[in-house]
């Protein structure tokens, strides 16, 4: 059993905090993803809970534990670090069995693990080579079998998959996946990719400028964004943000056009308007809610981007799937899901509204 | 490495030069062969020829059997052993420091190092002169290693810093989350990849040690505490100079550096640290 539960901690460097009131309880086996742009505290908090990093204020506790003064070794966590941090003069088989030669465990146990956790990760035949006959691939599976190995309380992750090519990428985190369903165990895992947050977490914190800004599962941060902020760091390609004035009956559009919305939605305060490509129907130039001519047209197979340029808005991106006959050039009428459209606030902040 | 070709007048001019060098660079020290070689009676007959019509052994076995040399060697050995030991474990343990922590002051330690480094040792060397006897520590070895010790600390100390500063903190962390205490990482995880650190300190405080001249000269004046370079200078007398005993002691000098080096060379092999991390 671990449960991870951080209370009000915060961080701060000399007089500059760089995270602030972050409250998070994470059950036992959940696989938590830490995303947000870069420097926004993802690795400082990850490193805090790893005890490489001292806390500045608030408790952090493991099953009701305090451990905010407890040493690394005392956690009882492992880490996967960004650069893999193998030990260079040892070969692979004592990079995986060195926490338990720390620990003094018997070596035919240590042998035994070793073994069995380098077949898993398809590793039997490198047992021998030093960190540095190895591939970016293979270091990064060393890397997570000495973390398998000690069968600690928690993993951490910091971005454990930047340094490889993409498509080891999505092969590492397929494996990563399977590893979380085997072992079962509570794992932390930082990224600034968002695909990989959506793909691995069972609920995913958005972090930016040293402040959580939503937790939920991903389903949750992508159709319940709680601001804008997330609204646009969550999906790719980008939801479009228009400018929206509120009007008696409605929403106004930048270019004269009008979005009824039911009653007792807050529509009195709203100033933008949010809605991902995907959620954008391409219809004839008078049924749309707006028009615009098709500036760009790139066609992934799977689906088409139109980026489209609307009048009176700017630039707003459709995508629909399959393969459109769209050709830059034509003139577009665009129809907005309306049980798919964001409304914000002027602070950014998501308005709640029924059904426009 | 892209492979370039290169026209062979080139090449040749390449190693035309390197030759020049090496001969340029090791001339004195195969003249210094030449003379210890050469019988006392040919020195001034055939000084000046590259080979002497005969050669004998026999200067070597005066300098081994019949002078001080043997006590000046152990002597030297002494001082330069201690010195290198003394001086490297020191400048380990400040380089870490300055390599790994941050504390007050730092800046300031480092900027004093490196003025200390800045004088003539000919303008201290009075005041140290006066510092040791008061001490009533002229004429002992202790004096010269502590001496030769507190100015090479610096150096060192920088030099053991740049090898700290090469080996990524992210492998202390590893070890730390492994399961080891702080020292445990150093002892198991950076020491290891510092040994070429190590080695080269050590390696460049012997050999400064081993050919100190000036200090060794002004703190020992007593025949059986004398450093090797100091008794070198017993073999000119008021009216000669022992030609050929003089290169003999110096050729036997050679030999504990070179054995140092071929020692210690396997520990300078540079990329211990590669496959860390990335790649
Ligand atoms: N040792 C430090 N001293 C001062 N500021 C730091 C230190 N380490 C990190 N920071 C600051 O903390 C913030 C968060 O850093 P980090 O956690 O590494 O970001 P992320 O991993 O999300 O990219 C950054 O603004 C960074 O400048
Ligand atoms: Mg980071």
């Amino acid at each position: 059993m671990s449960r991870i539960e951080l209370n009000n901690v915060m961080k701060r460097y000399g007089s500059v905090e760089v995270l602030r009131d972050i409250n998070l309880d994470i059950q036992d086996g959940e696989f938590i993803v830490l995303v947000g742009p870069s420097g926004c505290g993802k690795s400082t908090l990850l490193r805090m809970i790893a005890g490489l990093e001292p806390i500045s204020g608030g408790d952090f506790l493991i099953d009701g534990e305090r451990m905010n003064d407890l040493r690394p070794r005392e956690r009882d966590i492992a880490m996967v670090f960004q650069s893999y941090a193998l030990y260079p003069h040892m070969d692979v088989a004592r990079n995986m069995g060195f926490s338990m030669e720390i620990r003094k465990d018997p070596v035919a146990e240590r042998k035994s693990r070793v073994e069995a956790a380098a077949k898993t990760l398809g590793l039997s035949a490198l047992k021998d080579r030093l960190p540095r006959a190895l591939s970016g691939g293979q270091r990064q599976r060393v890397a997570m079998g000495r973390a398998i190995i000690r069968e600690p309380r928690a993993f951490l992750f910091d971005e454990p998959l930047s340094n490889l090519d993409a498509a080891l990428r999505v092969e590492m985190r397929l494996e990563i996946a399977r590893m979380h369903q085997r072992l079962g165990a509570t794992m932390i895992y930082v990224t600034h990719d968002q695909v990989e947050a959506l793909t691995l977490a069972d609920r995913i914190v958005v972090l930016n400028g040293g402040d959580i800004q939503q937790v939920g599962t991903p389903l949750d941060l992508y159709e319940r964004p709680a601001n804008k902020f997330v609204a646009q760091f969550i999906g790719s390609p980008t939801m479009n943000i228009l400018p929206t004035s509120s009007q008696p009956t409605g929403l106004g559009l930048p270019n004269g056009g009008h979005l009824a919305v039911p009653a007792g939605s807050q529509i009195q305060q709203v100033s933008e308007l949010g809605v991902r490509p995907e959620h954008i129907d391409i219809v004839t130039t008078d049924d749309g809610d707006l028009t615009g001519v098709a500036d760009v047209v790139e066609r992934l197979g799977s689906d088409t981007n139109i980026y489209v340029q609307v009048d009176g808005v700017g630039s707003v991106l459709v995508r629909r799937s399959g393969n459109l006959s769209v050709k830059t050039g034509d003139r577009l009428g665009l129809h907005l899901q309306r049980d798919s459209i964001h409304l914000f606030n002027s602070g950014g902040t998501r308005l709640v509204h029924g059904t426009v | 490495m892209a492979v370039s070709r290169t026209h062979p007048v080139l090449i040749a001019g390449k190693y035309l030069a390197l030759l020049g060098y090496l001969s340029f660079a090791l001339f004195p020290l195969y003249w210094l062969l030449k003379i210890a070689l050469t019988p006392d009676q040919l020195v001034y007959s055939e000084g000046t020829s590259l080979w002497p019509s005969s050669v004998t052994l026999s200067n070597f076995s005066e300098v081994l059997f019949q002078t001080d040399f043997l006590s000046y060697f152990g002597n030297s050995l002494t001082v330069s052993l201690g010195t290198a030991a003394l001086t490297t474990l020191i400048a380990a343990g400040a380089g870490y420091a300055f390599s790994r922590f941050h504390f007050a002051g730092k800046r300031l330690l480092i900027v004093v190092m490196l003025v200390t480094q800045m004088f003539p040792l000919l303008m201290i060397i009075a005041p140290i002169y006066k510092i040791i006897s008061s001490l009533g520590m002229l004429n002992s070895l202790t004096s010269l290693i502590v001496v030769y010790t507190a100015f090479n600390i610096p150096f060192a100390t920088f030099l053991m810093q740049s090898f700290f500063d090469g080996i990524p903190k992210d492998l202390e962390e590893a070890a730390m989350m492994d399961g080891c205490s702080r020292f445990q990482a150093l002892r198991k995880v950076v020491f290891p990849l510092t040994l070429p650190g190590l080695g080269a300190t050590l390696g460049f405080v012997f050999t400064a040690a081993w050919s100190e001249l000036l200090f060794a000269l002004m703190l020992i004046s007593k025949n059986d505490a004398m450093t090797f370079p100091v008794g070198l200078l017993t073999f000119v007398s008021k009216f000669s100079v022992d030609w050929g005993q003089m290169m003999a002691a110096g050729v036997l000098a050679l030999v504990p550096s070179c054995l140092f080096f071929i020692f210690i060379q396997r520990y300078l092999v540079q990329g211990l640290t590669s496959g860390a991390v990335k790649g």
